[in-house]
């Protein structure tokens, strides 16, 4: 039972799942480039030299061991695709597939294999795997460690997909993943692992498929992703000053998603704007907003508006980086566009 | 880390496993002859690969395992469903796509499997089980139980990706998965001398610190002697190897194909080297059990197809809304 708050960044409340979640089950193991890092190197049989790229596992090899935590070779088919036959078989494996943008060279793994294999052996064998994997400009890590294509995953029957945006949201929707018996894959933001919130100790799990409304309001709503939840908050504030009341909306799943809660948002505003980081065509944001067509056409006052990157890689020169990440500034003239 | 051949079967094998070995081989061959007579009557959807021809391969492997460990097959993957005890009436109920199938129908001749025989699926992507049957042996390794994982694989999937980074991953972690190289000499239409940059599969063993041998995958008690010898090591912790089993098969890479690419000569000449008839006379020979007996079991093969088919055909097909179901274990 989850009891006192404290403040811990998104990656130390990812590490926290983590760590709680493999003393609850020891079927969970965790692979993946670097996860302690120095396998077999003198002195580190039990220490990491990294924990992890950006060090979000640091300090597990520490308590559990290179049996339950495995470095794994640069070879994304041949982990990934491990951990796949290890979730079919009884482990409930937490693999790294380190940036998002690598998944083309294991997409057969995650899609045609792990999505497809409780279906196609008639509900009769289980996937029960989490993948994380990060996402998000920002850094200057330019056109291929910066994406977010989340809506490619989405897009296939047989994954889950999670996109945390707060350490408390991180922590929770990572623990319900891992306990999850499907395959889940969790978008982690790599711009959002230093950013600190209010995490409650002890174990607790957000269930996966809940919306979160992250502010309320009545004049129009923001559904936004992952790190455009922040973008919104500020573009709120800022709308909010020119007397336009913003209600941001937090999917947190995009697969399987809330629609009710969203759908219940429009209802109320009658004006939708999506912002999302991800390149336009066939998005979360185009899925979220063909389904406000649908099922919410009567309610709206206004077209549906989407906010996103450009259809474009993304680049590395700072100021063309800054262009294409949505920023609260397009999000404020955007939704003054349509009242 | 060798490289060697090796031949014929001196091993000590008892009578019923050897009349079992018949058997099974028997089973698949009848299994397959009639899946490719009710194919080209149109009574099965989709496609169906045959693996007659191959039986030794699959049937000297297996021998070997339990339903506590696992495999994963490709495409040809019947002979290795019956070799690990998939029941052949759940097989022929799911070739025709009905509720009473191995997958409820929703996989197909593709995609058929028996997790709870260890059966870890058909694959219809070439190279597809390699990260999968090496997960496996991540599990079996961590169970700490003596359980295996079998690879089966043709040679075309020997040059894929997934081939090369499996075999790291199980020489670097010592998994106990052996990995079984059906090398019928085409990779569809490609003669196995084109596509593969070496002339045998087992000679990249040595890569990826593990032992490599080629046999006779027409002899089935060679492959069992190859087989029982590498799984014998994977159960005792010291790691995986590489089975490669020179072998053929009879139809084409599926029912329909032409067979342009291969002459009559050459499947004659593999037809005169039946696996089955040359386990055959190595039973009559060695007096092992008679002609009479022999041809029992031929006959109760015949009528357990027979049966099976029976069977199938008059399972009824799931319901449609049937598509719908078991994307997950949970919907939210």
């Amino acid at each position: 039972m989850a009891v006192a708050i404290r403040q811990l960044t998104y990656a130390q409340a990812i590490n926290e799942a983590l760590r709680q979640e493999m003393r609850r089950d020891p079927r969970v193991i965790l692979l993946g480039e670097d996860v302690a890092g120095g396998a077999t190197v003198s002195g580190f049989e039990q220490e990491d030299a990294w924990g992890g790229v950006l060090g979000v596992t640091k300090g597990l090899v520490q308590e559990f061991g290179r049996n339950r935590v495995l470095d794994t070779p640069i070879t994304e088919a041949g982990f990934i695709g491990a951990a796949v036959g290890a979730a079919a078989t009884g482990l409930r494996p937490v693999v790294e597939l380190m940036f998002v943008d690598f998944f083309g060279v294991c997409w057969d793994q995650i899609f045609d294999q792990g999505a497809k294999l409780r279906y196609m052996f008639g509900g009769k064998a289980s996937c029960p795997l989490v993948i994380r994997t990060m996402i998000g400009a920002g850094m200057g890590a330019a056109g291929q460690h910066s994406g977010c294509h989340y809506s490619v995953f989405t897009h296939m029957p047989g994954i889950k997909t999670v996109v945390p945006s707060t350490p408390a949201d991180a922590k929770g929707l990572l623990a319900a993943a891992i306990r999850d018996d499907d395959l889940v894959v969790v978008f982690e933001n790599k711009m959002l692992y230093n950013v600190s919130g209010e995490v409650p100790e002890g174990e607790y799990v957000i269930p996966l498929g809940k919306a979160d409304i992250k502010r309320e309001g009545t004049d129009v709503t923001i559904v936004a992703i992952s790190r455009m939840v922040q973008q919104a908050l500020a573009a709120a504030d800022a709308l909010q000053e020119a007397g336009i009341s913003a209600e941001v909306v937090d999917p947190r799943t995009l697969s399987p998603l809330d629609e009710e809660t969203i759908l219940n948002s429009v209802a109320k505003t009658h004006r939708l704007v999506v912002v999302d980081e991800d390149n336009p065509r066939c998005s979360a944001a185009t899925d979220i907003a063909a389904l406000a067509a649908d099922k919410a056409f009567s309610e709206l006052d206004a077209p549906i508006k989407l906010v996103t990157a450009p259809h474009t890689p993304v680049p590395f020169s700072p100021p063309l980086e800054q262009f294409y990440i949505p920023g609260p500034e397009r999000i404020v003239a955007t939704v003054q566009e349509i009242m | 880390m060798t490289t060697g051949q090796t031949t014929g079967g001196t091993q000590v094998l008892d009578k019923a496993r050897l009349l079992r070995m018949y058997e099974q081989m028997q089973t698949i061959r009848e299994f397959e002859e009639r899946a490719g007579k009710e194919f080209a009557a149109g009574k099965v959807p989709g496609f169906v690969h045959l693996y007659a021809g191959e039986e030794a391969v699959a049937v000297g492997v297996c021998a070997n395992l339990t339903d506590d460990d696992f495999i994963t097959s490709h495409h040809r993957g019947h002979g290795h469903c019956i070799a690990k005890g998939v029941d052949i009436r759940e097989m022929v109920a799911e070739l025709l796509g009905r509720e009473a199938g191995a997958c409820r129908g929703k996989g197909g001749s593709m995609h058929i499997a028996d997790v709870h025989k260890g059966m870890l699926g058909a694959n219809g992507i070439v190279g597809g089980g390699f990260p999968l049957a090496t997960g496996a042996g991540l599990t079996a390794k961590t169970n700490g139980r003596g359980q295996v994982a079998v690879c089966f694989f043709g040679d075309g999937a020997a040059n894929q990706g997934t081939f090369h980074e499996s075999l790291n991953l199980a020489g670097i972690w010592q998994l106990p998965v052996i990995y079984v190289a059906e090398n019928n000499g085409y990779a569809e239409s490609t003669p196995v001398t084109y596509h593969m940059s070496c002339r045998d599969i087992a000679e990249r063993a040595a890569g990826y610190h593990m032992p490599g041998v080629t046999v006779d995958g027409l002899d089935v008690l060679a492959v069992y002697e190859a087989a029982s010898e590498a799984i014998a090591r994977a159960r005792r912790g010291e790691g995986p190897s590489l089975i490669e089993c020179k072998t053929y098969r009879y139809h084409g890479h599926f029912e329909g194909d032409t067979i342009t690419y291969r002459t009559k000569e050459e499947v004659d000449s593999y037809r005169a080297r039946d696996p089955i008839q040359r386990l055959r006379n190595f039973i009559l020979e060695r007096g092992f059990a008679t002609e009479q007996e022999l041809d029992a079991i031929d006959r109760q093969v015949q009528d357990e197809i027979e049966d099976a088919w029976r069977f199938a055909e008059a399972a009824p097909y799931p319901a449609p809304e049937e598509a719908l179901t078991d994307v997950y274990v949970s919907y939210r």
